[in-house]
């Protein structure tokens, strides 16, 4: 069996619309972090959505599959109890809802059981710690009047309580100052280890000073269109999309 | 008759839909006449006076036109339904083992005897037209404390009923009022002393068996001064095929410095026409607060209102609807401020699902010469589906200019991003859907007791089944 997550010259579009994804091809192995950047409008969001099931997109051809096995049948709430999660470049305000009431029912059906309060209690408990973060966050309402950060850190600490096989994490870092960062940071290389692979989205290389990845790769328009070490944000960072770019038309 | 009736094949969605193997001890004639209105009295044994009463409630009621305003109550034949059925000879059995052990069996199945031990003062059960059982405990009954029915109420305490029953909702309040006006039977009598503080809840259950039955029970409670009550009503039916129909009226006095509430959680089946009246009158100093959830039901219409009439007065309504496909919840609230220095709020959470509709309808209204009134009214809509209807209708009568007055509606349809979000997680689509809804209605949901809140989330449950896709 195929320890990995794997893309396979995926094409989608938005449900009746236009085509966003035309041929991505990505291998994240279990283990594993990889980044994936690129401009903005490049498809980055769009390809997280797609793999966690958003209803809104539809998958034109090729696959999405999950330690060799294809999910692309899947609702997005099945994706999740396959051990798939996505961090939300934009968390959604649920008013009315508990964060941690609603984290222990996302726990409990991932599980498919009922997790006793004294077991959920420990593992907030554990993330909460490693985000340097007070526990007012957990009976507020889910996402509701949260700062930008704050959205941030509760992807983060979800992910810590849900502990996925693969997470992509999309622009977990954007807007965040220092300290949030380096507190996000510290939250995923936490979770870091042989059973997790992750797809960190970014549109800047700051955050790998923090998250070394194992690879990674540019997207422009829909497509991967270079792959490389660390040593490739960094000339990102230095020289800007455009040299990609022109790499894609070269394409 | 009712034997001949079939019990609608819903399955698991109403999950009080059973019917017990009960036969009424005597049942009046099909339909509304003298005669009827004459044979309740008797049943009751009931003084002179109050046969009058009815009898001039009933001409009221045949004077006044079926409103046409609010929601469709064209399928509702009075000549199809019984206006009493009497379930067994003794009223107010004060303990479960006198209750006959049918009805004890249904109450047992709705857990209220077990509710009733672990956290409410007092239980009054109703069962067709009467309260089958009434109970309070001991020490608040020697403080006091009187929670009997409404007849053992007129019986026991004929003076203090007589100075209050229907001066609160007069029969030419509406149609309806008269109605029940002129058949009541059955709801409580409550009387709370001055300064005492009932901590737990009182409940009254109600339960609908016999087949075309209309229930019409009458609830008059009054709070001394001081005093603090919390009140509060459940209702189950089973599920018939033919329209049943439910018309209560609740009375309540409110009086100096006291504070008191009224909760109601209806759950009817899907069949059944509910058109209830429900008035507190406020006086100095004194809180109201009328929670109020309609779930189930054809039709509803029920507008709680406080009389804000003495100043300091002070009431909210917090109401909760919740229509299904078929159902049309025309509630709302009305605050009447008479006084100055008084205030309050209402908060409307309205659900639509399938073709179901909610209307909101309120009414504010300031006397002139009634100062610095404090009123504000929200009130949001919630729509499942595309088919999902709601509307709303907030009248405002504001006399007097130094009222602050706030308004605030919001319509909104179930968010598709808000239900990936919590997909994504892991819930399922239903429950992610049945989430958001209890999100929606928890400003309400929380004034309830824990208990009552859990039992609504599980209610809200049952209705969002199969509700997207
Ligand atoms: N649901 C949508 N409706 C309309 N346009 C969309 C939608 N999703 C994505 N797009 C468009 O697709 C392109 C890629 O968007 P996105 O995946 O968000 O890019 P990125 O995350 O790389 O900035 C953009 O041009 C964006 O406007
Ligand atoms: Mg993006």
């Amino acid at each position: 069996m195929a320890n990995e997550l794997e893309i396979r010259n995926l094409h989608a579009r938005i449900v009746d619309g236009e085509a966003i994804l035309k041929g991505v091809n990505l291998v994240v192995p279990k283990g594993q972090i990889h980044a994936v950047m690129g401009p903005n409008g490049a498809g980055k969001s769009t390809l997280g959505k797609v793999i966690a099931g958003d209803p809104g997109y539809e998958v034109t051809q090729g696959d999405i599959l999950v330690d060799g096995e294809s999910i692309l049948e899947l609702g997005p709430d099945e994706r999740a109890r396959k051990g798939l999660f996505l961090a939300f470049q934009y968390p959604v305000e649920v008013p009315g809802v508990s964060n941690a009431n609603f984290l222990r029912l996302a726990l409990q059906a991932k599980r498919g059981e009922e997790v006793s309060v004294s077991e959920f209690y420990a593992k907030l408990q554990k993330a909460l710690e490693t985000l340097e973060w007070d526990e007012s966050i957990l009976t507020r309402y889910l996402n509701d009047g949260f700062s930008g950060g704050e959205k941030k850190r509760n992807e983060i600490m979800h992910m810590m309580v849900l502990e996925p096989t693969y997470a992509i994490l999309d622009e977990t870092d954007s807007g965040l100052d220092i300290d949030a960062l380096k507190l996000v940071a510290k939250g995923v290389n936490a979770m870091r280890g042989p059973n997790f692979g992750a797809l960190l989205i970014t549109h800047y290389q700051r955050i790998l000073n923090y998250i070394v990845p194992d690879a990674v790769h540019v997207m422009i328009d829909g497509r991967i269109v270079t792959s490389g070490g660390p040593e490739l944000a960094m000339k990102l960072e230095e020289q800007g999309y455009d040299w990609v770019k022109e790499l894609a038309v070269a394409n | 008759m009712s034997e001949n009736i079939l019990v609608e094949d819903i399955g698991n969605e109403y999950k009080y839909g059973f019917v017990d193997e009960v036969k009424p001890v005597w049942k009046a004639e099909k339909g509304l006449s003298r005669r009827v209105v004459e044979a309740i009295s008797y049943h009751k044994e009931e003084p002179a006076w109050m046969l009058q009463f009815r009898l001039k409630a009933l001409e009221i009621y045949q004077a006044k036109p079926v409103p046409t305003w609010g929601a469709d109550l064209s399928g509702l034949n009075m000549d199809e339904i019984y206006f009493y059925a009497k379930p067994t000879e003794k009223r107010d059995a004060q303990s479960w083992e006198e209750v006959p052990e049918a009805i004890r069996r249904t109450y047992e199945r709705l857990g209220i005897p077990e509710a009733e031990r672990r956290v409410l003062a007092g239980v009054g059960a109703q069962y067709d037209s009467e309260m089958v059982y009434h109970q309070v405990r001991e020490e608040l009954k020697r403080q006091g404390v009187i929670f009997v029915s409404i007849e053992e109420g007129l019986r026991q305490y004929e003076d203090l009923f007589r100075e209050y029953f229907a001066t609160v909702v007069p029969p030419e309040d509406n149609k309806y009022a008269a109605l029940n006006s002129a058949v009541w039977s059955g709801g409580s009598f409550v009387y709370v002393p001055k300064g005492v503080k009932v901590e737990l809840p009182l409940q009254a259950y109600f339960r609908v068996n016999t087949a075309e039955l209309g229930q019409f029970e009458r609830t008059l409670i009054i709070v001394d001064e001081g005093a603090e009550v919390h009140y509060i009503e459940g209702c189950t039916a089973p599920v018939y095929t033919t329209d049943s129909f439910h018309s209560g009226v609740i009375e309540i006095v409110v009086n100096q410095g006291a504070r008191s509430r009224y909760t109601t959680i209806q759950n009817w089946p899907h069949n059944m026409y509910n058109l209830v009246t429900q008035r507190a009158i406020v006086k100095k100093d004194a809180y109201h607060m009328w929670l109020d959830g309609n779930l189930g039901s054809k039709v509803t219409m029920k507008y709680p209102s406080s009389y804000l009439v003495e100043e300091g007065a002070r009431s909210d309504i917090l109401s909760i609807a919740f229509a299904n496909t078929g159902q049309h919840q025309d509630a709302g609230g009305k605050l009447i401020f008479a006084a100055s220095h008084t205030g309050g709020s209402v908060v409307s959470k309205s659900i639509s699902k399938g073709s179901g509709r909610s209307s909101y309808r309120g009414l504010i209204k300031v006397y002139e010469g009634a100062k610095h009134v404090k009123v504000n009214v929200e009130c949001d809509a919630l729509l499942i589906n595309e088919e999902s209807r709601t509307d709303t209708y907030p009248y405002m009568e504001i006399e007097d200019d130094t009222a602050t007055v706030g308004h605030e509606a919001t319509v909104s349809r179930l968010n598709d991003e808000q239900i990936f979000y919590l997909q994504s997680r892991g819930l399922p689509e239903d429950e992610a859907a049945a989430l958001i809804v209890r999100g929606f209605i928890e400003p309400v949901a929380k004034e309830l007791p824990l208990e009552y809140a859990v039992e609504l989330n599980r209610l809200i449950e049952l209705e969002m089944e199969g509700s997207v896709g």
